[in-house]
């Protein structure tokens, strides 16, 4: 997840003790109900949504990582809901479409492939 | 929330407040932890986090509310959700994917995709739902292990 931060020149907000942690695919969306309808097993969530069902949403789905796009900032609670579930949180100006090209060019696709960052 | 250990169950009980969007999910991801505490498994957590989440968030955003139990029998997970709020007017119709009252508010939320009643059911081994009209709706799921 350090390319991740890097390539999206994102903010860390909480989980740095799982940044070395690898993920498979991500997905992108600011509706949780179809984060929990479409979903299979993305381990990145981005999205341009906030509020504590984003963190809760991605527990749900046992994510590992979620990206606020647009620098958008979630509340503390937010993080300190993230710190609880053991999911790493960040922050990137980039908006959705240009943060999802950057992952998906570096080989970070949509449903879980052999490449990973 | 309240846990009762009777010898052959575990139960959780939680009050599902409906006035505080914010709160939507606590008893959801709460019921996750405890489930991991017991030693189940990824798939069983993840259907009835699922499952309970969904219809955790439809109480708040349809029913003002209500009431969550879930409970750990000897090879299934049970999860009743009960709602005093206006209740289902026509259950096939809710019941299909896309279907959905939400507003526009509720969609700037995050939810009202019309896909919650259909992923409960589809991520339970059971699934009933009693409602009437101006009374309430209590749904009850059962994820075997
Ligand atoms: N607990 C409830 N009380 C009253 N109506 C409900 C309840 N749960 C679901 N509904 C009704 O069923 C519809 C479909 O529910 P669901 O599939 O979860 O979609 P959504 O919540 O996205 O609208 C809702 O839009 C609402 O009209
Ligand atoms: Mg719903």
């Amino acid at each position: 997840m350090y390319e991740i931060q890097s390539l999206l020149h994102a903010e860390l907000l909480c989980g740095e003790e799982y940044l070395q942690n690898e993920v498979y695919s991500a997905c992108c969306s600011d509706m949780m109900s179809d984060v929990l309808a479409y979903v299979k097993d993305q381990g990145v969530l981005l999205t341009g949504l906030i509020n504590p069902q984003v963190i809760r949403t991605a527990s749900m789905m046992d994510m590992i990582c979620v990206v606020f796009v647009r620098d958008k900032a979630p509340t503390e609670e937010m993080v300190e809901l993230a710190r609880e579930c053991g999911i790493v949180v960040m922050c990137s100006p980039m908006r959705a479409y240009e943060a999802c090209g950057h992952l998906y060019y570096s080989g970070l696709r949509g449903n879980a492939g052999d490449k990973h960052v | 929330m309240r846990v009762t250990n009777m010898s052959e169950a575990i139960r959780f009980h939680f009050d599902v407040d409906g006035e505080n969007f914010s709160s939507a999910g606590e008893a959801s991801v709460m019921v996750k932890k405890k489930l991991r505490q017991l030693g189940f498994s990824p798939d069983v957590m993840r259907r009835v986090s699922i499952a309970m989440y969904e219809g955790e968030i439809n109480m708040v955003i349809h029913a003002h509310g209500g009431t969550a139990d879930v409970i750990v029998g000897e090879d299934a997970i049970e999860i009743i959700l009960a709602d005093k709020g206006p209740g289902i007017p026509d259950i096939n119709k809710a019941m299909q994917e896309g279907f959905s009252t939400a507003s526009d508010n509720i969609r700037a939320l995050g939810f009202g995709a019309g896909m919650g009643l259909p992923n409960m059911k589809k991520y339970t081994d059971y699934m009933q739902i009693d409602t009437e009209i101006g009374v309430g709706t209590t749904i009850t799921m059962r994820v075997n292990y």
